[in-house]
């Protein structure tokens, strides 16, 4: 994998513009920032060409600081916003960056008609397991009994698998890890973008000063180390006791594959209706 | 008495081309689908569907992006394009629901597309916080409403104007609005031409009202000289990138809009936002902001007000009245002149910014107002907010909320009753 | 010449609809003015339904039949209720294979049997919408007959278009031997 210098990291970044950035200190979200700018410059697309959209949450306010095409738009409409761009200007490479609640409570909708649709999106799912901007509410992937603001009694309802929901729907490229495991992310970054189709990258990431303090998960490392040691391979699954499998974050690549993609349907469309037209 | 010309449409003078404008994909003009049928047809006379209308309308303003989701009244709109944009390059999409559809037509809108979407009551809901976004984003968009009776599911295939005021204040946090209304087939056919327009020219989500029956009505349309039609598309920026501010200040509050892909890589939010786009949080800039977006619309009102004054000239009784309640209007009119009657009919084209100045003006000298609507009074509000001189009982609603039209001599009773 | 209000009623699957689009574009083609307007709802499907059309030389504002030049009536409920909004020197026609009594006598009433002729001189009940609308333009004169066919060529699938040409001839037919006073 391409190793790109914190240099070029920092020649993306709208450093002169919007920073300081709004994320708390020991927040993951930079470190996604970080890796989706490795991943493109590794790529070597124009910037130009690429257009970053997000909803509303923490993790939403990730385009301001990146010196893409940005687009920050309504609380869950991010992938409504994306598809528009997407089939008008099909030659842009559109990332999403949404978080759990934005993109599988409000945005739902959204994420899995887009996937079943299997438009060439790639969506960054930054996972902290609540609502952090507004302070610490329950989301749909906030564990069972974990608490929150809203469940300060411990949270009764069963948490997404968000990788599954968007299997389910169609998404022909899924995978899972970690903001410890960057490396990681920028080579599945990387995977996202040349996989002609829907891709959806859930990252399971820390928010220590909300989630972590509510549930008593320690500071920012011990959620790094938490991560770390939760969390493994897909690749171990088969090899490990079932025992050492139940509860743990399993990472890598989960589908991954080629299915007619839908601005290409669009375009065949185009043609098929072009060559009736000469016919006539 | 009103100084205005009978039966004109008293509009400011027509916008001027701006000559910065580069020429885009969406400014060359293909023949459109009237001149098709036109040669078909071989006449100039064709018989339209006022949704039909809509459209055609859209297609030869331009229009190359639909996202839309179905629901009576309106669905022959999103059924023609998706027959006829693709024949043109353009995109059709049907979304998963109506806030899907007002957020990729303003997606695109930012990667460039003039692109439109149609819809009527329960989905012009779902639709109103989108329609904000497009606002104080200033992003080009056009918003088909087909009134329907409501509240809710109401009567989705009986006539109502009951969102005029939806229309204009629908989005919460005091957004700017320019709502058009027409009466006829073939208005709606020139009127969606000029809410694409006024869009890209105002960077702005423009609604185009329409009552139930006219999307439904078929009449014969005399078809516009396509040659004639101007076709507005908005400003593209001619500074490096580096220069470009996407909320300049310039022209009236009219700046140049990049697109996406274009080598700008500028930023949108819906947070309150400064010159070049970035949220804010400084006083002075969201207030700048707010005004921006207010004086856009002030600044430019006689290009957005039309308004169509009927027999007014000599009339001691007016009424105002919009859409097709106005043809009703006009039929009462014509009854109420042979019986020797003054009677006389304002007719908004732009319902929002609502035409104050006209509306004061040729109300000045009448004895009484007749205000018919279909909803429970909503046009009356502004006209008594405007004709506050004039004495108790002179100013009178005439409502009907049963989904039926009201009829001429239901205006006409209403007329001799206040006479 | 004012306006000449026509109401075209029966029920959902009649035709209806279609018979007035023909009608308001044979309208169009002798450069008139035509609004065209339909009862729109559950009445599409099965329950009563109506098409007004408004013919005039001048601008048509509202766009509701509401005193009928003519009313053509095929079921029995639609002759019930609208037969009373026809005007005084209005003509009724009605099809006698459905409609058995009529509430009011109208001075200019045609009755004949439009559904049973149509399944006897052309196999089916599926154009006795067109038929009785050749009938309706013979007796009326509210469109030119050249026009009347434009139109039907231009808003009927080609399969279907000599059927309806031949069923047009039918009605014209009809209102001659009808005016000629040998109708039975």
């Amino acid at each position: 994998m391409a190793n790109i210098p914190q240099k070029v990291v920092h020649d993306y970044l709208r450093h002169d513009k919007k920073f300081p950035h709004v994320w708390c200190a020991g927040c993951s979200n930079g470190i996604v920032l970080g890796s989706i700018i490795r991943g493109v410059a590794s790529l070597e697309i124009d910037r130009d060409d690429v257009v970053m959209v997000s909803g509303i949450g923490c993790s939403s306010r990730m385009p301001v600081y990146v010196d893409f095409n940005t687009l920050h738009t309504l609380h869950g409409r991010a992938i409504a916003f994306a598809t528009g761009i997407k089939m008008y200007k099909p030659h842009l490479k559109v990332i999403v960056v949404t978080g759990d609640g934005d993109c599988t409570a409000i945005g739902g909708n959204h994420l899995i008609h887009a996937a079943r649709r299997n438009l060439d999106l790639t969506v960054i799912l930054i996972n902290n397991n609540i609502y952090g901007m507004t302070g610490g509410q329950a989301s749909p992937t906030t564990p069972h009994e974990a608490i929150a603001t809203t469940a300060p009694y411990g949270n009764i309802e069963p948490d997404f698998d968000i990788c599954k929901l968007a299997i389910g729907a169609g998404a022909t490229h899924v995978a899972r890890t970690t903001a410890f495991h960057t490396q990681e992310v920028q080579r599945m970054v990387v995977d996202s973008l040349t996989h002609p189709g829907f891709s959806l990258i859930e990252v399971v990431s820390a928010c220590p000063v909300i989630y972590g303090r509510l549930n008593k998960k320690g500071g920012p490392s011990q959620m790094m180390k938490e991560m770390r040691d939760n969390s493994i391979p897909l690749s171990a699954v088969d090899k490990l006791p079932p025992e050492k499998v139940e509860g743990k974050i399993v990472r890598g690549t989960l589908i991954k594959e080629v299915k007619p993609e839908y601005s290409e349907l669009y375009a065949d469309l185009l043609e098929r209706v072009s060559a009736m037209g000469d016919e006539e | 008495m009103s100084k205005a010309k009978e039966n004109t449409k008293t509009a400011a003078p027509k916008a001027k081309a701006k000559p910065k404008a580069k020429a885009t994909e969406a400014e060359v003009k293909v023949p459109g689908p009237l001149e098709e049928l036109e040669q078909k047809h071989e006449r100039k006379n064709v018989l339209m569907q006022g949704n039909e209308a809509v459209a055609y309308g859209a297609l030869d303003a331009g229009c190359n992006f639909f996202a839309g989701y179905p629901i009576t009244p309106s669905t022959e709109i999103a059924e023609i394009l998706a027959r006829e944009l693709p024949k043109r390059g353009g995109v059709f999409i049907q979304m998963e629901d109506e806030i899907a559809s007002i957020c990729a037509i303003t997606g695109a809108s930012l990667a460039g597309a003039k692109a439109l979407t149609a819809t009527s009551g329960p989905g012009f809901s779902l639709m109103q916080e989108g329609i904000g976004f497009a606002k104080i984003t200033e992003t080009p968009c056009v918003v088909v409403n087909v009134q329907r009776a409501g509240p809710s599911t109401g009567m989705p295939t009986s006539p109502s104007q009951a969102d005029i005021m939806q229309a204009r204040w629908g989005s919460h946090g005091d957004s700017p609005a320019i709502v058009l209304y027409p009466d006829s087939v073939k208005e709606s056919y020139e009127l969606t031409i000029r809410a694409i327009n006024l869009s890209e020219k105002y960077r702005t989500c423009v609604v185009l009202l329409l009552d139930e029956v006219i999307g439904h009505m078929r009449e014969s349309v005399l078809l516009p000289d396509l040659r004639n039609t101007r076709v507005i598309s908005r400003i593209k920026p001619n500074v490096p990138p580096h220069w470009y501010k996407h909320y300049d200040k310039d022209q009236k509050y009219l700046s140049p809009l990049a697109s996406y892909g274009e080598g700008y890589r500028f930023h949108v939010t819906g947070l309150t936002h400064d010159a070049l786009g970035f949220p804010t949080n400084k006083p002075a800039e969201g207030a700048e902001m707010m005004a921006r977006l207010r004086n856009k619309i002030t600044y430019n009102i006689r290009d957005l007000v039309q308004i169509e004054s009927h027999q007014m000239e000599d009339a001691t009784i007016a009424i105002f009245a919009a859409g097709i309640t106005a043809r009703s209007a006009k039929a009462a009119v014509a009854m109420a002149r042979s019986e020797g009657i003054k009677l006389g009919l304002l007719r908004p084209l732009t319902i929002w910014p609502f035409p104050d100045e006209a509306v004061r003006k040729m109300l000045q000298d009448v004895e009484a107002v007749i205000v018919p609507e279909l909803n429970q009074g909503q046009f009356i509000r502004e006209i008594k907010r405007l004709t506050r001189d004039k004495s108790e009982g002179t100013v009178v609603g005439l409502t009907k909320v049963n989904g039926q039209m009201l009829t001429p001599n239901e205006i006409l009773s209403k007329v001799k009753e206040v006479m | 010449m004012k306006n000449y209000e026509i109401r075209l009623s029966g029920s959902g699957g009649q035709g209806l609809i279609l018979a007035s689009i023909i009608l308001a574009r044979a309208a169009v083609i002798d450069k008139r003015h035509v609004t065209q307007t339909q009862s729109y709802g559950p009445e599409s499907r099965g329950g009563s339904s109506r098409a007004d059309v408004i013919i005039s030389d001048r601008e048509i504002y509202y766009p509701e039949a509401m005193n009928f030049n003519c009313l053509l009536a095929l079921t029995q409920e639609a002759c019930d209720k609208y037969l009373f909004d026809l005007r005084e020197d209005g003509i009724l026609i009605v099809d006698t294979t459905y409609v058995k009594n009529i509430a009011l006598a109208a001075d200019n009433t045609y009755e004949l049997p439009f559904t049973d002729i149509a399944i006897e001189r052309l196999g089916s009940a599926i154009s006795t919408n067109i038929l009785a609308l050749g009938f309706l333009v013979r007796l009326t004169k509210v469109v030119k007959e050249e026009s009347l066919a434009t139109s039907l060529k231009l808003s009927v699938k080609p399969a279907f278009v000599d059927l309806n040409l031949k069923a047009l001839e039918i009605g014209y037919d009809l209102a001659d031997q009808y005016m000629s006073g040998s109708k039975k």
